[in-house]
């Protein structure tokens, strides 16, 4: 339960705008007035900020969720890209978006549970009422878009002053910058705009004393797949048991003759893990675009008989496998907590097999396929195992989350 | 005896309508894999556009789409109307729902029946009221029953029966009228349902769904030859799923469209596709024959905490297939004795 003082008038709207709030007491001296009020617990309430009749919520920095803080100028293609990723808006309909007025947050929830918070450009962090400190000592990864289509350079003296601030607050940050909308330019230029804008930012870090941030950048579209990458890999930087789930992955590809497996979050397309093997786009689009297309066919044949009750409640695990000409499995198997397992499971002893006449090759064709099969029964059985290991960790790494006191 | 002939191997579609009504973006969706969006980079046809489509082993598509400008269209109906109209099995004659010239449409139809009935009397129309996005919900039916009946009244002098169909290219009304045309051309259809109808017996399946391989048009399924029974029969056999989505059809061809696609960029095609759904329905969709994918939906009406044996699925799914696999020399039968 914290305290914060504001006027009648803005503790109503601030009331209405996050209406889990409860209101506990309030009284009102001098023209001011206090109230108490219950909030969500992971939450802390600002001083409102008189000028602008804003109210913030903050994360508290004792939160479980992972905070991701999507930072830039105005027009930078902020809102759309939390649209496209988490709300799988269309990329085309991202033109009718309004332009975003003040800091808004949203709570998914995948493998861990993700805030991402959005603050708009025009917004001046720097104020002295504006409490950035407790704000970026709270967030574990700020992504600062640049639009590489418009000029640049005001953006990165802008990037340059929040990292030499976030960095003070909180070393621990992970600095991301996307170099957004690369649709609009040449292929030979993308290239050269990320030399340009790694460069520049190097020289004004340098110029700042911060020789040893890293910082990330990415080449970003929101009308392909690379956006879903960026965030994919951003996002694992939050998950703490990566590297013992990336291990995981590893040992399953291993041995089950995978070509490459990810895991997904099935809602945003982003994936949290995937093993160590580098990540090709192409079979990243193809297996995203599998789950798509099994979830698709899944929804079609649903009964919606109300006696069918005890049916619904237990949705059963989603498998799909689908064979390929050339004589790869596609491969994808619900796991836990909204998540995905999509295989590629390369069969390297087809392409092998030269068949010399028609009946020699139908009849390889035939042994590769029981092959394929056996094959298939262990990869299930490996799989399942994954997912059972999945499941176990889960357990382990839940955050307790620490009761709040009133001090 | 010479028609039979010709019966049997080629099958000559005409396609015409006023020019921008939108015969090349359904041609380009239906026969290209064009997505609604990609038919608006399409010129205007330039005089005829034919197109060749293998369609069921023997049988062999020629679509003829005819560029609607009037220059065009005065040069068919009079220096190429034998070369045009000759030897048609169906025309496909598309209406612009929205067209503000309504009786120069009408004109250009009389006149292709006028020929038609010239050159190839047995000829079968479809009329095809296009863009009917564009009109109001409410109104669609009402607009669709008097236009058709108008267009019948022109018609009745030729001796000609049409088939309407409201089309539009943004749902999936255009894939139900397109396979209603292909289905039309098939011979042996009867033979056809039977056969699917007996598979269903033996798998004791929800449904089961014949797709033509290359355009993904829906051949055949269980649920139209029951609903063809029962309206024949007037009968009070079982009602088929009613409650299932009636346009799934043409989202299912949509969707498998979609992953056909997908799957191009590991310079590939699918074989098979089997999902255990997490709804308690199974798909397995498979190749049947060389022109044909079938796809099937089962229930799990099994016991419902039998879901650990984890090893029972496994042979489920190996049954199946393996029906299927025996299923494919009678389906294969039906296909080579096609035009016979």
């Amino acid at each position: 339960m914290k305290k914060s003082k504001c006027n009648m008038k803005k503790t109503l709207a601030c009331v209405q705008e996050c209406k889990k709030l409860v209101v506990l007491s309030y009284e009102h001296k001098e023209n001011k007035l206090t109230v108490s009020i219950k909030l969500p617990s992971h939450y802390t309430v600002q001083d409102i900020d008189t000028q602008t009749m804003e109210a913030t919520l903050l994360p508290n920095p004792k939160d479980t969720n992972a905070t991701i803080l999507l930072m830039g100028l105005r027009r930078g293609g902020k809102s759309s890209i939390c649209k496209v990723v988490f709300h799988n808006m269309q990329p085309l309909d991202t033109l009718y978006l309004e332009s975003t007025s003040k800091p808004t947050t949203e709570q998914f929830s995948s493998l861990i549970d993700l805030s991402v918070m959005e603050l708009p450009g025009q917004l001046n962090y720097f104020e002295p009422n504006y409490d950035s400190e407790r704000l970026f000592s709270s967030i574990g990864a700020l992504v600062y878009v640049i639009d590489s289509q418009d000029e640049y350079l005001n953006a990165l003296t802008n990037l340059s002053m929040i990292i030499e601030f976030a960095y003070k607050v909180n070393p621990k940050i992970n600095i991301e910058v996307l170099i957004h909308k690369i649709d609009g330019l040449s292929e030979d230029y993308r290239m050269d705009a990320q030399r340009d804008i790694m460069q520049r930012t190097g020289d004004e870090l340098l110029d700042l004393g911060l020789e040893g941030v890293q910082v990330s950048f990415y080449l970003t579209s929101i009308f392909d797949h690379s956006i879903y990458e960026a965030f994919s890999r951003i996002v694992q930087k939050l998950i703490p048991e990566l590297p013992s789930l990336e291990n995981m992955l590893d040992n399953l590809v291993q041995h089950s003759s995978i070509d490459k497996v990810f895991l997904f979050d099935v809602n945003s397309k982003i994936y949290v893990a995937t093993d160590s093997s580098p990540v090709d786009i192409q079979t990243y689009e193809v297996c995203a675009e599998f789950i798509d297309i099994t979830i698709d066919l899944d929804d079609l044949y649903v009964e919606n008989d109300d006696d069918d009750d005890n049916n619904t409640k237990q949705p059963r695990e989603l498998r799909s496998v689908s064979h390929l000409s050339q004589g790869s499995i596609l491969y994808l198997k619900q796991m836990i907590r909204g998540l995905a397992l999509v295989a590629l499971i390369k069969n390297e002893d087809a392409r092998s097999l030269p068949g010399n006449n028609d009946n020699d090759f139908d009849q390889k064709l035939q042994s590769n396929s029981a092959v394929q099969d056996k094959s298939l029964t262990i990869i299930d059985y490996n799989i399942n195992l994954f997912k059972k290991a999945l499941m176990r960790m889960w357990e382990h790494s839940r955050f307790v989350p620490v009761e709040s006191n009133n001090n | 005896m010479e028609e039979d002939e010709d019966d049997k191997l080629e099958k000559k579609l005409l396609l015409m309508g006023r020019s921008g009504s939108g015969k090349s973006s359904m041609r380009s969706m239906i026969f290209s894999n064009y997505s609604a969006f990609d038919t608006r980079r399409l010129g205007a046809t330039i005089d005829v556009e034919h197109s060749h489509l293998r369609f069921l082993g023997n049988m062999t598509l020629n679509l003829w789409d005819c560029g609607g400008q009037d220059v065009f269209m005065d040069n068919y109906f009079t220096n190429q109307k034998d070369h045009i109209f000759k030897m048609v099995q169906v025309l496909i004659h598309v209406f612009d729902v929205e067209s503000k010239s309504i009786n120069k449409d009408i004109e250009i139809f009389i006149k292709a029946l006028t020929n038609l009935q010239k050159y190839s009397p047995g000829a079968k129309i479809f009329v095809l009221l296009h863009k009917m996005d564009l009109v109001q919900i409410d109104k669609r039916e009402e607009l669709f029953t008097i236009m058709m009946d108008k267009l019948q009244k022109i018609s009745n002098p030729y001796q000609f029966k049409l088939i309407g169909f409201p089309t539009s290219i943004w749902d999936e009304s255009l894939y139900k009228a397109w396979s209603q045309i292909v289905c039309s051309l098939i011979p042996n259809m009867n033979l056809l349902n039977n056969n699917l109808l007996k598979l269903n017996q033996i798998l004791d399946s929800e449904e089961i769904i014949l797709f033509e391989k290359s355009t993904f048009l829906v051949i055949s399924s269980t649920a139209s030859i029951q609903q063809q029974n029962l309206d024949s029969l007037e009968s009070t056999h079982i009602t088929p799923n009613e409650e299932l989505d009636p346009k799934r059809f043409a989202k299912i061809s949509s969707i498998i469209k979609t992953y056909k696609q997908s799957i191009t960029k590991l310079r590939s095609n699918f074989t098979n596709l089997i999902i255990r759904g997490s709804k308690g329905a199974h798909f397995y969709i498979d190749v049947l024959t060389d022109n044909m994918f079938i796809m099937i939906v089962l229930r799990d009406n099994t016991g419902k905490e039998g879901n650990d044996s984890s090893n029972q699925p496994q042979h489920e799914e190996l049954l199946i297939l393996n029906n299927i696999k025996s299923a494919r020399k009678w389906f294969e039968k039906i296909e080579n004795s096609g035009g016979v």
